[in-house]
């Protein structure tokens, strides 16, 4: 239960720390808050020979929306720095008032001692499928900034996860920034999900963006789901059921049930992958009537 | 792999210390500085005794390296009561209300309760319980832990 030996680095810029991680490449591994590396380099299932420590880049740490303060100009798509604190994140006005579906998943997140640590950018690379910002992060239609020495690219959330905690990233890349780009007006999102006790890894959860035109028709929406398969689920054909549609009770019977044939969930000790199908239906319909209601109302 | 020179505020006293850069938070606090009050449960950070506050916020010195710790502020339970006949608010309604029984949870609770109750002095016992849903404790059933952080809501709200 005590870490293997490690190289320890603590760049204290970004510059460095690419350099650092352009060095070492797969020997080392990246440290942001830790709360799910440091677990499992306790029970020495991760013994990185060196670790690139993230935590005293403050260049990596912030929240701005382009053109805030000049609304016409504003494109007003959000950036969050990587190592943002989600606790940072659950608090601060810009998310609640411009991100509502990441303010809203914020406190289902582990517990506030976690999230006091865990940073947005640690939790999306990790790329656990049972995690929610990678949920959110898809339902926003978001994309990340990969940054190397001498260069960075942008990955579309959708593109980024390509396997069981696998994504695109690289291993002299380092994540660096989340962009969400702005709701289109009459949207509504809700998110929920079901865990044992609060805090717990869920047994399912789901993410709805909803977006209505005047007459209250559907015109784009997002599904997506945790737990449900190796990556983050986005169930494209329940989604596409909905456009163009009103919306109903029979409607969202018929979306919920074609969304729990489309995900991939798997029997663990905690629940068998057909209640996991079950919970995911019941979820659906919740987050419909809540996005549809505030979609109309936004 | 080769020591780390660190600058560690403790329960307000900063020190110099050279640590390996694998030492966890805990076991620093423990078998560096003999602070057995921080407690160790499951290491994987799921239990909370290990909670300390750094820089004033709840976390888990478990999930930390100590060298992360370099020119922080870290305060332990060592850190609540200004003497063993004075104990802090807190801890004296864990007393007076049954709070404890095995008390090897007792730590990461104060620890978690202290920054909660700074920021709502007046909390509803749902928003208790929720507080300390990351921290686990195997004897009281949490009913006694709650009426004792409620009381010392009460107490340090007359206090202020």
């Amino acid at each position: 239960m005590k870490p293997a030996p490690f190289e320890y680095i603590a760049p204290t810029s970004l510059a460095e720390a690419l350099t650092a991680v352009h060095k070492h490449g797969s020997d080392a591994s990246l440290l942001a808050g830790g709360q799910s590396l440091v677990p499992v380099m306790n029970f020495r299932l991760a013994q990185p020979a060196a670790l690139i420590d993230l935590n005293n880049i403050p260049e990596l740490d912030y929240v701005r929306r382009e053109g805030n303060g000049q609304p016409e100009a504003a494109s007003g798509h959000l950036h969050i720095g990587s190592m943002t604190r989600q606790r940072t994140l659950e608090r601060h006005p810009l998310i609640a008032q411009y991100a509502p579906l990441l303010h809203e998943a914020m406190p289902y997140i582990a517990h506030p001692q976690i999230r006091n640590r865990g940073t947005i950018g640690g939790s999306l690379a990790h790329a656990d499928p049972a995690a929610e910002l990678p949920v959110i992060l898809l339902a926003l239609d978001g994309r990340v900034q990969l940054q190397k020495s001498g260069g960075a690219r942008w990955v579309h959330g959708r593109d980024f996860y390509t396997d069981l905690f696998t994504t695109a990233r690289a291993e002299d890349e380092i994540l660096t920034e989340i962009e969400l780009p702005p709701l289109p007006p009459r949207t509504g999102v809700a998110f929920t999900e079901i865990a044992r006790r609060h805090g717990d890894y869920a047994l399912s959860g789901v993410a709805a963006v909803v977006t209505v035109d005047e007459r209250g028709i559907c015109t784009a929406v997002r599904l997506v789901y945790l737990n449900a398969g190796d990556t983050p689920i986005s169930a494209t054909q329940a989604a596409a059921l909905l456009v163009g549609q009103a919306a109903s009770e029979e409607l969202f019977t018929a979306v919920a049930h074609t969304a729990q044939q489309e995900i991939a969930p798997t029997d663990d000790i905690h629940a068998t992958a057909k209640y996991k199908r079950h919970l995911a239906q019941v979820l659906t319909m919740r987050v419909l009537q809540q996005a549809f209601t505030r979609a109309v109302s936004a | 792999m080769s020591d780390h020179t660190t600058l560690i505020t403790v329960n307000g006293k900063t020190e110099a210390h050279a640590i390996e850069p694998r030492l966890l938070l805990s076991d620093f606090l423990r078998h560096e500085l003999g602070l057995t009050g921080t407690h160790v449960g499951c290491e994987h950070g799921v239990c909370g005794a290990c909670t300390v506050l750094f820089d004033g916020q709840p976390v888990r010195s478990c999930l930390m390296f100590a060298v992360q710790a370099s020119g922080h502020e870290i305060t332990t339970v060592e850190g609540l009561a200004q003497s063993m006949d004075n104990l802090h608010p807190l801890q004296q309604a864990f007393w007076d209300a049954h709070g404890l029984q095995c008390g090897f949870c007792t730590p990461g609770i104060l620890m978690t309760l202290l920054p909660f109750l700074a920021e709502n002095p007046q909390p509803t016992e749902t928003e208790v319980r929720e507080a300390l849903s990351g921290n686990l404790c195997r004897c009281t059933g949490y009913q006694h832990i709650v009426d004792a952080a409620l009381l010392a809501a009460r107490r340090m709200e007359i206090g202020n």
